[in-house]
């Protein structure tokens, strides 16, 4: 059985309520501690992003598994005024909220896959996934 | 309350208690409400009953005097999910007993508002002193959290430490921030060692929060120094690309103050004999 965990993003509460949901299912695979760390770390900064840009959205987490290997995939989906240019904040260093930019490049590089889906006015989804070694 | 109803309530008032008690234990699955002993349950039940029932007599709709009771509801920790689908349960079993036995009332709205109105009331009370005494208790952990958060300890002249625990939000970034940089001033600190041990997770916020609380203290003239940064955090801000390189940073708390000792030309020397 493969469980599905969503948080409501309306404060800041709500980053910290996806972040532990995030470690005790990130524990519960058998994930390391320094994995468990990168994968708190990712919901912390896709949460972040929800309650900063599009003020309320959801994150869920869930566990995925293809042939041979396991893994927790984080999804974050919001109706914010989504991204106007996908590869710029791709980018590092590159932020509109005067914080450091290294946000959505960061997850990108502590998870392993990771795709981002945005419409202008029409919310962003972005899905992350970390593969169980 | 009409006093013809009331009157009515009181002639019934064993049967009610009777089947109120009867049938309120099935509602007993809390946690909190298998652990108290089963005497205890039963009086509470009996005084809350009573309690109830001694609320007819009043005419006017101050149920003032039980608030007290509430209060020992409250601190016994009885869920209050419980004591609303008590009273809907004893609100079932008015009507019905009272429509069963007395013809004249036989389906009258009258004292079908009657007994909704006495019940709502009691509802609208007990839900607002629980409500209030939840407020209460979130507020005063708010300033219990607060207070704890971030001191600034003056370790050895011209030193002083700064331990961050738990989860950094926008205000308690702030609240960091003026603590630290008063403090600095206050004590004549010249290196500050923030310590983050006790931080669960440094995002990129976390880290930019600590990146400008050190430039604010550089601009006052002194130093920082990140110290307890554990290995998997370590990891964490090199995937992320999180540039620290503008202060010193050391694994531990005792590094972090041999640096500052050096770095104030001070050093620690072991006593002879």
């Amino acid at each position: 059985m493969q469980v599905q965990t969503h948080v409501d993003i309306n404060s800041e509460w709500g980053i910290v309520a996806a972040r532990q949901a995030g470690r005790k299912l990130a524990r519960e695979i058998g994930f390391g501690s320094v994995d468990q760390a990168r994968i708190t770390t990712a919901i912390s900064e896709l949460a972040r992003n929800i309650y900063l840009y599009a003020n309320k959205g959801q994150i869920y987490i869930e566990e995925v598994s293809n042939a041979n290997k396991r893994g927790v995939k984080i999804t974050a989906i919001d109706q914010g005024p989504g991204i106007k240019d996908v590869r710029k904040v791709m980018e590092d260093g590159f932020t509109t909220s005067g914080g450091l930019g290294a946000g959505l490049p960061g997850v990108r590089r502590l998870m392993d896959d990771f795709t981002i889906d945005s419409e202008v006015n029409n919310g962003t989804t972005i899905s992350a996934i970390k593969w169980l070694r | 309350m009409n006093a013809n109803i009331s009157h009515i309530i009181f002639k019934h008032k064993e049967s009610i208690i009777d089947q109120w008690l009867e049938e309120i234990p099935k509602f007993r699955t809390e946690d909190s409400l298998q652990n108290i002993t089963d005497a205890m349950y039963e009086n509470t039940n009996r005084e809350f009953v009573d309690k109830l029932l001694s609320t007819v007599k009043n005419q006017t709709n101050d149920h003032a005097d039980l608030v007290p009771f509430t209060e020992r509801l409250i601190q016994l920790g009885w869920p209050l999910n419980y004591i609303t689908r008590g009273l809907q349960e004893f609100r079932k079993i008015t009507v019905a007993t009272l429509s069963k036995s007395e013809t004249d009332y036989n389906d009258s709205i009258e004292l079908l508002q009657e007994i909704e109105n006495w019940i709502d009331e009691i509802v609208n009370l007990l839900v607002n002193e629980y409500s209030g005494s939840w407020e209460n208790t979130v507020f005063l952990q708010k300033m219990a959290l607060k207070e704890l958060s971030a001191p600034l300890i003056p370790v050895v002249d011209k030193i002083s430490v700064m331990p961050l625990i738990g989860t950094i939000d926008t205000e308690r970034a702030k609240h960091i921030m003026e603590n630290l940089l008063t403090g600095v001033i206050e004590h004549r600190a010249e290196v500050v060692l923030i310590d983050i041990t006790g931080v669960p997770v440094v995002d990129t916020m976390v880290a930019h929060h600590i990146i400008q609380a050190s430039e604010a203290v550089r601009l006052v003239g002194a130093k920082c120094i990140l110290v307890g940064i554990r290995p998997e955090i370590a990891q964490t801000i090199v995937n992320l690309g999180i540039n620290l390189n503008k202060f010193p940073t050391k694994s531990t708390l005792k590094k972090g103050i041999e640096t500052a000792l050096e770095m104030t030309k001070r050093q620690i020397v072991e006593m002879e004999g």
